[in-house]
């Protein structure tokens, strides 16, 4: 775990990477950018799963904004250590003491928590993950 | 956790508030990402570049006065990234006055912590840019992969929020591209002879490293023939826009890579990824959406043009005039526009029906309202974000196909030599 807390919620995944800036709204956590598989999805209380961020510096920015705003993620999971979303995160701490616990996943975890339908993180940083039963 | 950095005797009093609360709030960041990352310690930089003057919301304007109201003081030489607002001119541009006011108290909380009002997303351009091994706090994609690809100078990819509290206290995590090893490239991208090369190829061929790279530092081997820094410029923006690419070499050119192995500093690549007509030819495609209606603007400037760049196009609109309806947007900096006013550049362009927007782009202050028709442009950055910030069809051309656009009133696209098979 790399900020801890924590969550619980719907999980929203993709294997494409995301950039906040200009791929997110920042007032109300719609994905806009047109060429991502979440394009019109939101990511307030979900339990956001991307491989990585993308491009942009200014991800951080949109992150702060989102937990401003209230309508940001339940949980960030990602398959490695991106430092801009990270900041986001610390500086909310910081500034509104708001955060949210942001994980990174080995690459099994990481891969199964794609095809989760729910999860929840604990305090201490496990990630408990819901899949889509076959049987119904 | 992990243990925390080594921290220096300075690094302890900032944490105890020696140097005052801003700073203190600035290190405290900064120490939290050195103990995510396991840095083993911390490390002076020399300079930083702003990105956090870019208008996200309230947030952002809340955390840039609260370091102002904190007393802060930028410790290092610090320019500014676009800001949200063409001060000169955005009552003309149509800008509301509500978004004009939030984006100037933005830009004067930095300018008040002490930066300069450089206001530019190609900062390396500016004079006296940064040294090869000169370690600095860059924020920017496009800025980052330029200092460390072409000039070999060392920025980790820092965020906004991050860029102010390095500049204030100039330090950061000793890890990533600061240090040597991370800095090789690990997949190399081999190009075929592809002939003739037109602007247009270099941020096609960004776009496609980029997408591909997934955070491993790319190779591109195989280009042949003169690369302006303006080709590097488009290169890295296309790159750091489709993928978190933060350093790249091109072999025979960047300062890093004089050859192959000395770009991979000795080892094999992890991957060798093949560069054809087939793979530029989908790069080519993702630039434009898949349909595009009547032509409502063509932008030039994402990053920055340079002057070099403003010359070129004045080549190309002299005894021209852009077709009725038709808005044609140059975006650069204040400093290189004031230069081609002297230069009779911009009277040129002007005359054309060009109008310079300066201190921003159109990605970051409302200039194009949604629904304004087909915007055409010469850069992958404008082309990527263009469909989701400004809900526009986009297509893309080189320098050249825009310019014909614009006088034509019509996209007009001409399929490169170098897609061919």
């Amino acid at each position: 775990m790399i900020v801890a807390g924590s969550a619980d919620g719907p999980v929203l995944a993709s294997d494409v990477p995301l950039s906040l800036w200009g791929g997110v709204d920042a007032r109300t956590s719609e994905v806009i950018d047109r060429t991502h598989p979440l394009c019109g999805r939101r990511l307030t209380g979900h339990v956001v799963v991307l491989p990585a961020g993308r491009g942009s510096s200014s991800a951080s920015a949109v992150l702060l904004e989102l937990i401003h705003a209230g309508c940001a993620p339940a949980a960030i999971v990602l398959r490695g250590l991106d430092a801009v979303l990270a900041a986001g995160i610390v500086v909310a701490e910081e500034l509104f003491g708001r955060s949210l616990p942001l994980l990174v996943a080995e690459p099994d975890l990481f891969a199964r928590a794609l095809g989760a339908r729910h999860a929840s993180v604990r305090p201490d940083g496990t990630l408990n993950l819901d899949t889509v039963s076959n049987i119904d | 956790m992990p243990a925390g950095p080594r921290l220096s005797a300075r690094d302890r009093g900032l944490l105890d508030g020696a140097e005052g609360e801003a700073r203190r709030l600035a290190m405290r960041v900064l120490v939290r990402l050195a103990e995510m990352q396991e840095a083993p310690r911390l490390i002076d930089v020399t300079r930083a570049h702003i990105d956090g003057c870019i208008l996200t919301g309230p947030a952002i304007v809340a955390f840039a006065e609260r370091l102002v109201k904190l007393g802060g003081r930028l410790a290092v030489p610090t320019s500014t990234n676009v800001i949200s607002v063409d001060r000169r001119h955005w009552r003309d541009q149509g800008v509301p006055e509500a978004w004009a006011g939030q984006a100037g108290r933005l830009a004067d909380a930095y300018l008040a912590l002490g930066a300069a009002p450089t206001f530019t997303c190609s900062p390396y351009q500016e004079p006296d840019p940064p040294r090869p091994g000169e370690h600095i706090a860059w924020a920017e994609s496009n800025a980052i992969a330029f200092a460390n690809g072409a000039l070999g100078a060392r920025t980790n990819r820092y965020g906004d929020l991050v860029d102010a509290c390095a500049a204030l206290v100039g330090r950061v995590p000793l890890v990533g591209l600061h240090l040597d090893a991370p800095r090789l490239g690990r997949v190399v991208f081999e190009l075929d002879d592809r002939g003739d090369l037109d602007d247009a190829f270099f941020p096609v061929l960004g776009y496609l490293v980029g997408a591909q790279t997934g955070g491993e530092v790319p190779v591109v081997d195989g280009l042949t023939g003169p690369i302006r820094a303006d080709d590097l410029k488009a290169f890295a923006a296309a790159a750091a826009t489709a993928g978190a690419v933060g350093m790249f070499h091109v072999v025979g050119v960047t300062p890093e890579a004089p050859t192959r192995a000395a770009a991979l500093g000795g080892r094999a690549p992890a991957r060798i990824v093949h560069v054809g007509a087939e793979q530029l030819g989908s790069a080519w495609s993702a630039l434009s959406t898949p349909s595009s209606g009547a032509l409502g603007s063509v932008a030039f400037g994402s990053p920055h043009l340079s002057l070099p760049e403003c010359r070129e196009l004045a080549s190309l609109v002299e005894g021209e005039r852009g077709a009725p309806g038709v808005g044609v947007v140059l975006t650069t900096s204040v400093r290189v526009h004031e230069a081609a006013v002297r230069l009779g550049l911009a009277e040129t362009l002007e005359r054309f029906g060009a109008q310079f927007v300066c201190d921003t782009c159109v990605l970051n202050t409302p200039l194009l309202p949604p629904g304004g028709g087909t915007f055409m442009t010469n850069s992958a950055k404008y082309a990527h974000y263009a469909p989701g910030v400004l809900g526009r069809d986009v297509v893309f051309g080189s320098t050249r196909d825009c310019v014909r656009s614009a006088i034509a009133g019509r996209p007009v696209v001409a399929t490169p030599g170098w897609l061919a098979a």
